[in-house]
């Protein structure tokens, strides 16, 4: 009897939660990329772990309070009644089991699920670069090794990691790809980094997840994911724009703008990222892999409308 | 002269402006009739607005908690309307500089004005007689605590037709709050609210906090304590400890904002995340100041109605305690996708999911004390039950945001949202209730009908599922917190049907509503009334005393000797009033209109800050400093109570008692 309960329990779980997801596409829990995926692994796994406490606790309380209620004479009524070693070692000993477990699973996917921690990719697959500028209220990509920019679009080859420096050169945003998986926040002077793959090719929502203004709601962009060819031409695509982007255009593109389309630059000024988070650092920018503050030309800072 | 204040800034172009601006005025405009045409300022003025009684002041908190409730869910209506609307390129019926408000003021006024006076409201009334004592600690601090936290839900509400409100979300983050991004005064009215009310929070801290260490009946070990003063105790210390936290992020980034300093701006070497990591050690212990009392409410009725001692005393304790130390190690956990290394996010999650541990060993607890008892299904027991079952989801959805990794998908969308409310209404709000419907009697001597507090806790339960769980879905959908309008299919269902739990709950405060009413009604019938002051064979010392009690609290001050004194009394068959016994002149404190001054002076000072109208913030200033002078060298504040006077009234309260006995 035992032995058939935990199949047929496992099996109506899992029918549950299929029936719950199925038909509808809940972003998060439907992950196109690695780092999504592991993510919904943990969120599903350390739910049924916590269920398996939260369900009890929840049948306990209508089952105590029916059996107990006051016109049931003939359940057992102990008025002093207050104290119990054994139960009391079961009620600490229960929650600090649970929380054991998800501690342990807590420090390990806190390591592996690192935002800065560069994604293990195939051999020969060479990351992408994309410098993510946050502005009122649209997002900028940086294409450093390309040499391009675009507006509220970006694409990346599948299977590719992308390894993304965050910034913002206006009020605090947080950049997210539900689907992809984690976020991170984007602050004026200061360089986030994430990395993400997409595993699937697709046409992804991304937004910013932090309130930043009026303009906020419409500050979405689209993340495409396609294979390495049509990547190729999209890049040639964006080089085909008659826009180009110096310290000249971009204070007009940094000015504040709503619901902003899709702009591509076949052009940008190298430094551009490093100077945008210079302007906020007494023209001072960190370099990631060696930790050393360095100072930006000063060409590329010229002309930036300086806030202040 | 006017500062920034011109003509311009009254929004009498918004037509939802001035419809709830007209509602106001003729709703305080009958108020105002009313108390004039029954004659009623005077006893106003010298019973309530001045009083320095603990029992009265509790009472008024939790009128104006009641107020800001209202307000509070009338803007959260607006918000799930806007969201059911603003669909699919229509951009409903609230712009964004609109709707930006509404969001920040629905959040900023349930915290410090709903949930917070409702608190300080159930520790005034129920603390001092709880532990035998006949005030509190300092009553005249007592009193201007509450102006304090009252002006401030006042200067909130003329935000909304003096100028404008915070457009940046309960919490103001920086830099959207400096000048360069919000350059109008809402951030101000912000500032200056969340100050003022502070004083007032932080000085209640200290007062029962002294109260609770000093004023105990004699023979009341802290291990005789009830848990409820235990965890108003707790309480007490962590807004010791984190409103001071708030009062310097509030006034760093004042300085930000009116003198051009550089704490938190984006130049200048300012740091925005200092303002998080600030903002947020004020603001996680924050819920758990708020959510202990309820706990402690829980307790007490749990055991009540169940008739039975509270299973496992000292471990409630204990584990009240530990929560009070954990909620200060954790408030990392609100910004774990700003970067911070993996251990120091492993360690913030960590500690916050270890604080489930003893909230689920108080949980277990509740469970064993109706195990084997003769639970009494009045009303209050419906909202504990309610509040175990919605906790424990709250709770769990709360560990899975712990997990840093699965926070970083779910962070800031509206699955922190269907969180953060599973366990505020569910487990705060149900236990302010709960507390208010147990209570009641105590405060007024009469019931709260039951029969609508049924009604109103079926329509909050069945309205908070309904409201809330969409949110975790459109959560799981990637829909982040404040969007104004949005254009993806897959939400629109889920916000529709938000929208009707939304009403579910209007019900429910329609409910409560109808509950006052009907009990003030019928407060008369023998059903209602409470002669004996203890309407539901109760354990604990309020309830020794007659219902509403003498000003003084207790004739004689009670003498305790085991834990739930007023419960062992009643077996042995003590007489724990010791009526007619040898009545001594009773030391009290004489009211004073020092408190409401210093409030008013502070609004002046507030509101002249808010505009820049600097004579009027002077004269604020000055009023409160000459007010705070002149009571210092007032020594008229107190005055003895005649044994004949103590005598009366107990003889009439003895009178009551056994007219009640012989009828049953």
């Amino acid at each position: 009897m035992k032995k058939k309960i935990l199949p047929r329990l496992t099996k109506l779980m899992s029918l549950s939660s299929a029936a719950l997801l199925a038909g509808c596409t809940w972003d998060t829990l439907d992950p196109k990329g690695v780092v999504g995926a592991q993510e919904k692994s943990l969120i599903l796994t350390s739910t049924y772990a916590m269920l398996l406490v939260v369900i009890p606790v929840c049948i306990l309380t209508l089952l105590f309070a029916w059996q107990y209620r006051q016109s049931n004479t003939s359940a057992e009524y102990l008025p002093k009644w207050s104290h119990s070693n054994k139960i009391e070692v079961v009620i600490w000993a229960i929650p600090s089991l649970i929380i054991l477990f998800l501690a342990v699973l807590t420090y390990q996917t806190c390591h592996s699920l690192d935002p800065y921690k560069p994604l293990e990719a195939e051999a020969n697959v060479k990351p992408i670069h994309v410098d993510v500028v946050a502005l009122d209220w649209k997002w900028l990509f940086i294409y450093p090794d390309e040499g391009i920019a675009t507006v509220n679009q970006m694409a990346m080859p599948v299977n590719t990691p992308v390894d993304f420096r965050i910034t913002s050169d206006s009020v605090m945003n947080s950049f997210f790809i539900p689907q992809l998986g984690t976020m991170i926040y984007a602050m004026a002077g200061m360089q986030t980094q994430l990395h993400l793959i997409a595993n699937e090719a697709g046409d992804f929502q991304g937004e910013s997840s932090n309130f930043s203004g009026k303009g906020f709601s419409d500050m979405r962009f689209r993340a495409l994911a396609m294979p390495a060819d049509q990547y190729s031409a999209w890049v040639e695509k964006v080089k085909a724009s008659s826009e180009q982007l110096d310290s000249a255009s971009y204070p007009k593109l940094a000015a504040p703008s709503e619901a902003n389309p899709v702009e591509y630059f076949s052009h940008v000024d190298a430094g551009l990222f490093d100077a945008i988070v210079a302007k906020y650092n007494d023209g001072m920018v960190m370099d990631k892999s060696t930790g050393k503050m360095l100072h930006v030309q000063q060409s590329a800072m010229s002309d930036m409308n300086m806030k202040e | 002269m006017f500062g920034k204040l011109t003509l311009s800034a009254i929004p009498y172009d918004v037509p939802i402006l001035v419809g709830t601006f007209i509602g106001a005025a003729i709703a305080g405009l009958a108020v105002v009739g009313l108390i004039t045409y029954y004659g009623k300022w005077g006893y106003l003025w010298r019973e309530w607005l001045t009083s320095v009684d603990h029992k009265r002041i509790g009472v008024m908190y939790i009128v104006v908690a009641l107020v800001a409730l209202f307000r509070g869910f009338a803007d959260a209506i607006m918000m799930r309307s806007q969201l059911a609307l603003a669909y699919a390129g229509n951009p409903g019926y609230l712009p964004p500089h609109h709707y930006d408000q509404i969001f920040s003021a629905h959040g900023t006024i349930m915290i410090f004005f709903m949930a917070m006076a409702f608190m300080q409201g159930l520790m005034n009334i129920v603390v001092p007689l709880q532990i035998g004592a006949r005030d509190v600690a300092f009553p005249f601090v007592n009193t201007l605590s509450f102006w304090m936290t009252t002006i401030s839900f006042l200067l909130v509400n003329v935000s909304l037709f003096i100028g404008e409100f915070s457009q940046c979300g309960w919490l103001a983050y920086p830099p959207l709050s400096e000048q360069q991004f919000s350059p109008g005064v809402g951030v101000d009215y912000y500032i200056w609210a969340v100050q003022l009310s502070g004083v007032g929070t932080l000085l209640t801290g200290v007062n029962f906090f002294a109260t609770i260490v000093k004023m105990r009946a004699p023979g009341m070990t802290y291990m005789r304590m009830p848990v409820f003063t235990w965890t108003i105790f707790c309480t007490t210390v962590l807004i010791m400890v984190a409103f001071p936290i708030l009062t310097v992020a509030m006034g760093l980034l004042g300085l930000d904002r009116y003198l051009g300093m550089h704490f938190f701006t984006n130049d200048g070497g300012g740091n925005q995340m200092l303002y998080l990591s600030v903002i947020w050690g004020w603001g996680h212990p924050e819920v758990y100041i708020l959510v202990l009392p309820a706990f402690g409410a829980f307790s007490e009725i749990t055991q009540t109605f169940s008739r039975k001692p509270l299973f496992g005393y000292k471990t409630m304790v204990y584990a009240t305690a530990s929560i009070m130390v954990l909620s200060l190690v954790v408030w990392v956990h609100h910004f774990f996708t700003m970067g911070a290394g993996p251990n120091v996010n492993a360690f913030f999650g960590i500690m916050t999911m270890i604080i489930a541990v003893p909230t689920g060993v108080k949980i277990f607890n509740w469970l064993f004390t109706m195990y084997k008892g003769r639970i009494e299904f009045h009303a209050t027991m419906y909202w504990v039950i309610g509040f175990m079952i919605t906790f424990s989801i709250g709770g769990m959805t709360g560990v899975m945001l712990a997990i840093p990794a699965s926070d970083f998908v779910l962070h800031n969308s509206l699955f922190v949202i269907a969180h953060f409310h599973n366990v505020i209404i569910g487990g705060v709000y149900f236990g302010y209730v709960a507390a208010m419907n147990f209570w009641f009697p105590k405060s007024f001597g009469f019931k709260l009908n039951e029969a609508w507090g049924k009604r109103a806790f079926w329509c909050w339960f069945i309205g908070f599922y309904v409201a809330f769980m969409p949110l975790y879905v459109v959560g799981f959908e990637g829909m982040t917190r404040r969007m104004n309008h949005y254009d993806n299919p897959e939400w629109h269902p889920w916000l529709l049907i938000a929208e009707v739990g939304a009403v579910l709950i209007a019900c429910g405060i329609v409910c409560q509503l109808t509950q006052l009413y009907v009990s003030i009604r019928d407060r008369n019938l023998a059903e209602n009334r409470d002669l004996t002051g203890d309407p539901w064979n109760a354990r604990t010392l309020e309830w020794s005393t007659s219902s509403p009690p003498p000003f003084y609290n207790f004739a004689i001050l009670p003498e305790v000797h085991e834990l739930d004194a007023f419960a062992h009394d009643k077996e042995a068959g003590i007489d724990t009033r010791r009526a007619g016994g040898d009545y001594q002149p009773i030391h009290m404190p004489k009211n004073t209109a020092c408190g409401f001054l210093i409030g008013a002076f502070s609004f002046v000072l507030g509101f002249g800050a808010v505009w820049y109208i600097w004579w009027l913030a002077a004269v604020g200033l000055i009023g409160v400093i000459a007010t705070v002078i002149a009571r210092s060298a007032d020594n008229d504040v107190d005055y003895y109570v005649p044994v004949s006077e103590v005598a009366r009234i107990e003889q009439e309260h003895t009178h009551n008692l056994m007219a009640a006995q012989a009828a049953e």
